[in-house]
């Protein structure tokens, strides 16, 4: 076990690094003058033009503009943004609260995509299947922007029951509703998930071997079935963590909550590569390290899976 | 899932023959019976009619409606929908009906050319690091692990951030689009591609192919890529409606499409302005978005369990 954790850390630097380079090639080598547009209407002055350069090493060669980024990356500077603001600091305040989202996102598709997967997967067939089969096709099919927009409009504004968007301090109760739309679609997938893994394991022979010594039915479903079943349920819901904050940035950008999916949203907007960039990496190396995390704890659920 | 797909496409049938044949096999390729299968599926056939109303409507929108998409009548701003503009007009006047129909054009170019572009480019590299093997394997594969760890909407963010100028024509604001879902979407099919031509390699007719010196290029394209496709096209056909889906996304951000383009991901961005006072602008683009997406989606899944052979055992 532990020669594999080192292994796959090992493996992890190369794509750190390549994933890193690639998204500050691509933001500042690309052709293209990178002050356009940061002066209003006019072009830059002179000093300004000089100044910026100074600043993001943009007189060096490539490589050393990026080495010298990742120096300052492994220090934990991730620069300023151009209001002079360090992005370290409001990435941290506001990386608390993409957090908190995430983990309503998770909780909701946790408890209700197993709960309908698991109704769903004992009766094949059945009207809750259907139910199950139909919906989720829904949910999936619609865009989360849509579900985000249409729900806002009529639980946020309509019916009143909670604040349409959020406030600064993101309390856990305002997150219900933004939390639910952005855990929606692997909300539907972990629900078919579910019944899937449920219906392929009830035919599988040490159920039958269970019904056939006399296990009671709760005995057979709940300990033989479905701890089989939970395996791949738990790490679709590992990796997918780390794809909920990433993905965060439209739900965040609708509902107006103060994380780091809304500082991307508006980085764009003000056209702010410092800030996209940093805040960008940041999210990967997250979603990095969740999915690491994810493959260690795998060899712990399911002791047919060796690491050694 | 998808993975457990055999990729050994001449997987043969035998059944009964018809009557009047008396006891002669008939042997069927696996796609051919996957063909029969898809035939006899109502799902199929009523995927197929909504996507062949969508595909209707980018070629030719002409025959849906006469009204110009881009002709704004600014009197009529927010007008609720009516005898005369079906769906109402938005906050700029255009009629959403005709924006709605000439909408597809944008959201079906996308999502064929990115499903073009992600498994040629995919299934190419795919085929190339599974037959050569070795350090040409290693080097593709680690290249395709940087582009798998990049999150789509954040890798789309960064590279449409870069790619998009002041004034671009419609078909480059298209192109940038495709140009990201295809290089942060080719991994997936690359995987897909690597494992199941690794799978196929070992064959004897492939080992036959070799002795009787074919070339590496006749090898694969004849004997390989054939059987290893598979896979490959159930995956494509599931992708579609998520390219879609994701353009929409990505429009609605802001970095995706943009006008003049008119797009049902623009559509929805653009009545998010409006919604409290005029929700029509939100509920038409939505549900033409979402009726397209799930044409698509079902597609896949029928496609998917046709080509399974063993979700045809039940």
């Amino acid at each position: 076990m532990g020669k594999y954790t080192v292994r796959r850390l090992l493996q992890m630097i190369p794509v750190i690094l390549g994933v890193t380079f690639l998204i500050y090639a691509m933001v500042y080598a690309l052709p293209g003058d990178p002050t356009a547009g940061k002066c209003g209407e006019r072009p830059c002055p002179p000093t300004f033009v000089a100044e910026f350069r100074e600043r993001y090493n943009l007189n060096d060669p490539l490589w050393m503009q990026y080495v010298k980024y990742l120096g300052n990356l492994l220090q934990g500077d991730f620069g300023t943004s151009q209001y002079g603001v360090p992005i370290r600091e409001e990435l941290v305040e506001r990386f608390g609260v993409t957090l908190k989202l995430g983990i309503v996102a998770l909780a909701f598709e946790a408890i209700i995509g197993i709960l309908a997967g698991i109704l769903a997967g004992l009766r094949r067939n059945g009207f809750f299947d259907n139910l199950v089969l139909v919906s989720t096709l829904f949910v999936i099919s619609v865009p989360i922007f849509v579900t985000g927009n249409v729900l806002q409009l009529w639980i946020g504004v309509n019916l009143g029951w909670v604040p349409p968007t959020v406030s600064s301090e993101a309390p856990w109760n305002e997150l219900l509703l933004p939390g639910f739309v952005l855990g929606s679609t692997s909300l539907a997938y972990l629900a078919r998930l579910m019944r899937t893994n449920l219906g392929d394991n009830i035919k599988s022979d040490y159920v039958r071997t269970a019904h056939a010594k006399g296990l009671p039915e709760r005995r057979v479903i709940g300990i033989h079935t479905l701890r089989n079943s939970m395996i791949p349920i738990v790490t679709f819901l590992g990796y997918d963590f780390g794809g909920l904050l990433g993905g965060a940035v439209i739900t965040e950008g609708i509902f107006n909550i103060p994380g780091v999916g809304q500082y991307v949203f508006r980085a764009i907007g003000d056209r702010d590569g410092g800030v996209v960039v940093g805040t960008v990496t940041a999210l990967v190396l997250v979603f990095l390290l969740a999915n690491l995390l994810v493959d260690l704890v795998y060899g712990y659920l399911d002791p047919r899976i060796s690491h050694d | 899932m998808t993975e457990s797909v055999p990729p050994d496409l001449m997987v043969e049938t035998t059944e009964k023959a018809p009557e009047g044949e008396p006891s002669k096999l008939v042997v069927r390729s696996l796609r051919q019976d996957a063909w029969r299968e898809l035939r006899a599926k109502p799902l199929f056939w009523v995927s197929a009619f909504i996507i062949a109303v969508f595909v209707l409507m980018a070629v030719a929108p002409g025959l849906f409606t006469n009204t110009d998409p881009r002709e704004a009548v600014l009197s009529e701003f927010s007008k609720a929908p009516d005898g005369e503009n079906w769906f109402g007009r938005d906050r700029q006047g255009y009629d959403i009906y005709s924006r709605c129909i000439y909408g597809a054009r944008a959201s079906i170019l996308v999502g064929l050319l990115a499903t073009i572009g992600t498994a040629a480019l995919g299934s190419v590299l795919g085929l190339i690091a599974g037959y050569a093997g070795g350090a040409v394997d290693g080097i593709i594969s680690r290249v395709s692990e940087i582009f798998f760890a990049l999150p789509l909407i954040l890798g789309a963010i960064i590279i449409l951030y870069t790619l998009r100028g002041d004034d671009d024509g419609y078909f480059w604001i298209i192109g940038q689009v495709v140009v990201v879902l295809v290089v942060l979407g080719w991994p997936g099919i690359f995987r897909l591609m690597r494992s199941s031509v690794l799978q196929i390699k070992p064959n004897d007719y492939v080992q036959a192919a070799r002795a009787l010196g074919a070339s590496p290029t006749r090898i694969s394209f004849k004997h390989i890529l054939p059987n290893a496709v598979g896979p490959v096209i159930v995956v494509t056909t599931i992708n579609l409606g998520a390219y879609i889906s994701a353009e929409a996304a990505l429009s609605f951000l802001g970095i995706g499409l943009r006008p003049p383009t008119v797009s049902w991901g623009v559509m929805i961005s653009d009545a998010t302005q409006s919604m409290r006072s005029a929700p029509w602008t939100l509920w038409f683009p939505a549900a033409f978005l979402s009726i397209a997406v799930l044409g698509f989606i079902m597609l896949g899944d029928v496609v998917r369990d046709a080509f399974d052979p063993k979700s045809r055992a039940r």
